[in-house]
């Protein structure tokens, strides 16, 4: 990261400059007149003898003052006191320098005002190779050095680090410019990641974040992903290393939505949208990576599911009919939170002909009987995308998100009597004590309605869930901070 | 050539010595740990049979449930008091 104590300007006034900038040609006179009269330091980016050659120019050669105490635009003007920067003013305004420098009459013969230029320290074909020079050492991760005849994709699968499609080769331009997306430093521990419980830094998290294809503004979702999965609650080790084909399932909600422009609508749920994509599969290659989760090692899942490639979608609030998803979870509109949901892959409900909420709900409890098994009740809960010609359904008869759910838990009662062991000739089922009670399909609060797809197409979708409670997992929000 | 960061925890875990193994397992307590997933434990009580035919003594163990990591304590405590351990995986 920039640190003026690295490179610290001298004390008084200082201007950084460059000759490939008309406003800094221009001021030129000005400077001199500046060094004549008050004195000035000149730091000049790109040629040693410009505004002239004098003892009060210097040649920031690599460029180091310049990017350390962030320079954007020359010309710069600073008053540094005691080794610390006190005000600064960029480009050129005669009545700003005039006030800046206390001298009256200063460039009368100049126009009013001149924007000034970018920096060289901030030009984009240099900018990614100076945050390396000067900020790289701050990377702790080990380095590994490609052979020049290898092809870095083809070696990122070689060395085992990806999840069976190419990733990004992490290379410290690509890290250290998606660390720009936190405040967090790189150093910061994020969790304890299992199976190997191991603590994961933010930088870890980047260094998948870029392989998997994120932006850096994605990254404070990743971040928050990844603290969620590794909490007791969401318990990601017992996730990870079942034999059903479950894993962490990313719903976000707020702001970040749409600033990250992620996809609510068409195809959420599928591919085409970079964010959607590449963020829960960034929190899958964490696991992968950095905690040592792989397929056949402690992942035992039998048969797997897309799903644990990493799936990742935003909540459409704006067009729902319901309290967000994130507000039925304690969280306010305005706040931006990811929520993991232990699922399976997801699995579409069918209805074209309802036109009442109340057909609509007596279809969808005969569709969810089923989750998983119709004779496995009160374990697993389930997540119900609901689209948005569904939902209009309620909307139009004025039913809210408790009525929803009350009304489809009371179809969710399910007779014990056909679903014990050994019922119907099956014996598959619940304990034989279960037999003559009334049991609830899903434990309470067990299911989630998020709303999202186009708006045409007369079908929803449920997620089903793990094994859930105190010896499972436990869907797990939170807040999603910079 | 291209350089890249190491997404991985570069444990490496040292390569931890294992106790030799022993000739016979007269009289050495072997601990059977039970992830307490159902019927494992029949499983177990058959191989306490088998152990205790070969002379050795047999102590059991048991997670509270097969879906998280055994408690740092109950590790421990086989750690200290056995000189073997089979742990019954499922499924």
């Amino acid at each position: 990261m920039p640190d003026p104590n690295t490179a610290p300007l001298p004390d008084g006034l200082v201007a950084v400059v460059k000759k490939d900038c008309p406003t800094c040609v221009l001021v030129a006179p000005v400077l001199a007149t500046i060094a004549e009269r008050v004195g000035v330091t000149v730091i000049t980016q790109d040629d040693p003898d410009f505004p002239q050659s004098a003892d009060w120019v210097t040649y920031d050669a690599d460029l180091a003052l310049s990017w350390h105490n962030q320079i954007e635009t020359v010309p710069t003007l600073l008053r540094v006191n005691d080794g610390s920067e006190a005000d600064r003013i960029v480009g050129w305004s005669q009545e700003a320098w005039q006030e800046f420098t206390g001298l009256s009459g200063l460039g009368t013969d100049l126009p009013e005002f001149r924007p000034g230029c970018g920096s060289l320290s901030v030009d984009p074909n240099l900018s990614d190779e100076l945050a390396v020079r000067f900020s790289g050492s701050t990377l702790t991760s080990r380095r590994i050095e490609l052979a020049s005849l290898e092809d870095d994709i083809e070696a990122m699968f070689d060395r085992g680090f990806s999840d069976g499609m190419p990733v990004v080769p992490p290379t410290e331009a690509r890290v250290l410019r998606m660390l720009e997306g936190t405040n967090r430093p790189p150093s910061d521990i994020v969790a304890v990641v299992p199976p190997d419980l191991v603590e994961c830094t933010v930088e870890k998290v980047a260094i998948n974040a870029v392989m998997a294809g994120c932006k850096p503004e994605y990254l404070p979702v990743v971040l928050s992903a990844v603290e969620a999965a590794c909490t007791d609650e969401f318990n990601m080790h017992g996730l990870l290393a079942t034999t059903m084909p479950v894993g962490p399932i990313l719903i976000v909600n707020g702001p970040i939505r749409h600033e990250i422009n992620m996809n609510s609508g068409f195809n959420l749920l599928g591919q085409g949208n970079r964010a959607n994509n590449t963020i829960g599969r960034a929190l899958q290659l964490v696991i992968r990576n950095v905690g040592g989760g792989r397929p056949g090692g402690v992942d035992r899942a039998t048969q797997g599911s897309p799903s644990k490639i990493g799936l990742c979608f935003a909540e459409d609030e704006e067009g729902s009919a319901f309290d967000t998803f994130a507000e039925s979870r304690g969280f306010d509109r305005n706040v931006s939170t990811v929520t993991l949901f232990p699922g399976e892959g997801p699995r579409l409900m069918f209805d074209q002909k309802s036109r009442s909420p109340e057909s609509l709900t007596k279809h969808f409890a005969e569709m969810l009987r089923v989750n998983v098994s119709p004779r496995l009740v009160m374990q697993m809960e389930t997540v119900i995308v609901m689209s948005p010609e569904h939902m209009a359904r309620y909307r139009d008869a004025g039913w809210d998100r408790a009525r929803f759910l009350a009304e489809l838990e009371a179809l969710l009662m399910i007779d014990g009597d056909d679903i014990v062991a050994g019922a119907g000739g099956i014996e598959e089922g619940m304990p034989e004590f279960l037999a003559g009670h009334q049991l609830p399909k899903f434990p309470p609060g067990g299911i989630h309605v998020v709303h999202g797809g186009s708006h045409a197409g007369l079908f929803s979708t449920t997620i089903a869930g793990w094994v859930g409670g105190a010896t499972g997992s436990v869907t797990v929000t939170k807040e999603i901070t910079r | 050539m291209t350089v890249v960061l190491d997404p991985t925890a570069e444990l490496r875990p040292e390569a931890r010595e294992r106790v030799a193994r022993p000739e016979s397992l007269n009289g050495l307590t072997v601990g059977l740990l039970d992830i307490s997933k159902p019927r494992g434990d029949i499983f177990l009580n058959r191989v306490e049979e088998k152990l205790i035919g070969l002379g050795a003594n047999v102590k059991r163990f048991k997670k509270p449930t097969f879906t998280k990591p055994a408690p740092v304590d109950l590790r421990h405590e086989i750690a200290v008091s056995c000189d073997a351990v089979i742990e019954a995986l499922a499924d």
